[in-house]
């Protein structure tokens, strides 16, 4: 899936963010219980780099990303977005979702412009231009005019990339966006995620609790631990691009990673769900 | 080919058996007349005009009760979906006051306005406005809330979000509110037209009433299978596409 979209329109990606977590901690509060959720949380993502959260769920990492996308507001502590505070959700940070959050009341095509529609100064041709060319980037075009209930999971996935995408974000914020797909569509995915990156370069976090899936895609991995939701170690992977889930070298990084995993379990079992 | 003839076959075996009961002999037919007897009249007021006319004049307040029924209704329902203070007091209201039957705003209705189409009006629309707002209300909490996450990343707040995104992915509970909206009208309407005889027209409800008064059973019967048949052509007509097109767009009800 290398399809090379031709159009009028000059697609510059606006340059990739940098990210600042700083000393973030959230509770949530209900009737009967606090929940710690994130416990003094500090990160640094430079631009273009491509992060990713592993831990089992409930360790806070969705809540996280929550967070840097300004859809949540942290109890103490702030996120910082080009040295700008997220104050609240805005286009430069997306969020593509798990389950994949399309509207089922759009086409396809509809769905890509839906975020494109909202980007100021461009004219109804060029956002059509963009939208085609995403499309064509998840190798989607023959789909365009299809309604969401068409297309199988991994085809829901790609619109949603391609959805996040076509704005043109600084940072892209993926909240499980394969969990819920086969293990051959993800194979795929991976690769198309790595190709994609390679060509649109954009800061990417990706929270997921699949850690070879981290290992192949990301940069750096983080380990999040539940009960208070902490960052506990970070991996740098120096591997060559693409690289393919199923290597060695991966599985053999992913081995440590997880062995980590483990450990901080381990060590507090209360403390996991 | 098969169902429809199980759907002939059931109603002709009814028809049959109502038959079969008049000319039994045990009842007078006064109070059941044979159904020959009912088509009969039907055709009878068809031909001198009535029967068209008090459809006419029934659909009319009807179509107009139903209006000010939904556009008072909808919004209200989607504000209560949104925010606890209106669930807590319009929701709470809407709840007490669907409970009441519509019948029961009739004798208000007469004393605040009188004789008057403004009654009927009145009738119609407080018999619809409360279950449009639960039906939507009920709906509109059922949208997936990450699609309002989703809309706010993108950069769609406040007005648009709701335009473009809470109010389309509402459609489907809108449309079944209208729809029970209809229900409600249509019954309100048949019990304010019975009880409210006003001059300004006779709609069907009339010539129930007045099949009533004079013991022409004929009559009686034979509007009733005419406010049956609007109401099952109304729920064709007027619902039948938008329910298409939504199973369409959303791939439900697909088989």
């Amino acid at each position: 899936m290398t399809p090379k979209a031709d159009t009028s329109v000059a697609i510059q990606p606006s340059p990739p963010a940098k990210l600042l977590v700083e000393g973030v901690s959230k509770w949530f509060r209900t009737p009967r219980a606090t929940v710690h959720a994130l416990d003094n949380v500090n990160l640094r993502v430079a631009e273009g780099e491509f992060i990713c959260l592993v831990g089992p769920s409930g360790c806070g990492k969705s809540t996280l990303l929550d967070i840097i996308a300004g859809l949540t507001m942290p109890d103490e502590g702030r996120v910082l977005a080009d040295d700008q505070v997220v104050a609240g959700p805005g286009r430069h940070r997306l969020v593509m979702f798990q389950e994949s959050a399309l509207f089922p009341w759009l086409n396809v095509f509809g769905n890509v412009m839906f975020g494109l529609k909202r980007v100021p100064g461009l004219t109804r041709k060029q956002r059509h231009e963009i939208a085609a060319y995403h499309l064509k980037l998840v190798g989607l075009e023959k789909f365009a005019k299809a309604y969401v209930h068409e297309l199988s999971g991994g085809m829901k996935q790609r619109v949603a990339l391609a959805r996040s995408l076509a704005p043109d974000p600084r940072v892209l914020l993926m909240d499980e966006p394969l969990a819920a797909l086969d293990a051959l569509t993800r194979e795929q995915l991976y690769l198309d995620i790595q190709d994609i990156w390679a060509r649109r370069r954009k800061t990417i976090i990706l929270v997921t609790h699949n850690v070879r899936e981290a290992t192949c895609l990301a940069d750096r991995v983080f380990v999040m631990t539940p009960s208070p939701g902490r960052l506990r170690d970070e991996f740098r992977i120096d591997l060559p691009r693409p690289r393919d889930v199923n290597s060695p070298e991966v599985a053999m990084i992913a081995s440590k990673i997880m062995a980590a995993l483990k450990g901080h379990m381990s060590v507090s079992p209360e403390a996991v769900e | 080919m098969k169902r429809a003839f199980v759907i002939i076959l059931f109603f002709g075996a009814l028809v049959g058996l109502w038959q079969l009961a008049t000319m039994s002999g045990r009842w007078s037919p006064v109070l059941l007349p044979p159904p020959l007897a009912i088509v009969d009249y039907l055709w009878g007021a068809l031909r001198d005009g009535t029967l068209l006319e008090a459809t006419r004049v029934t659909l009319y307040r009807l179509l107009i009760g139903y209006f000010i029924g939904i556009v008072i209704g909808l919004p209200l329902g989607l504000l209560t979906s949104t925010s606890d203070y209106f669930e807590d007091t319009i929701g709470a209201l809407a709840l007490g006051l669907q409970t009441l039957p519509s019948v029961c705003w009739v004798p208000l209705a007469l004393l605040w306005f009188g004789q008057t189409e403004s009654a009927m009006l009145f009738v119609v629309v407080m018999g619809t406005v409360w279950s449009v707002v639960l039906a939507t209300d009920a709906g509109a909490r059922n949208i997936p809330p990450i699609y309002a996450r989703a809309a706010r990343t993108m950069g769609s707040e406040g007005f648009d979000k709701w335009t473009r995104v809470i109010l389309p992915a509402s459609l489907p509970y809108v449309v079944s509110g209208m729809k029970q909206g209809w229900a409600f009208a249509w019954r309100s309407l048949m019990a304010a037209e019975i009880f409210v005889t006003i001059l300004t027209g006779f709609g069907l409800g009339h010539l129930l009433h007045y099949g009533r008064e004079l013991s022409a059973m004929d009559q009686v019967i034979g509007v009733m299978v005419v406010i049956v048949l609007i109401g099952l052509l109304a729920d064709k007509i007027l619902f039948s596409p938008w329910e298409r097109f939504l199973h369409r767009r959303w791939g439900t009800g697909l088989k």
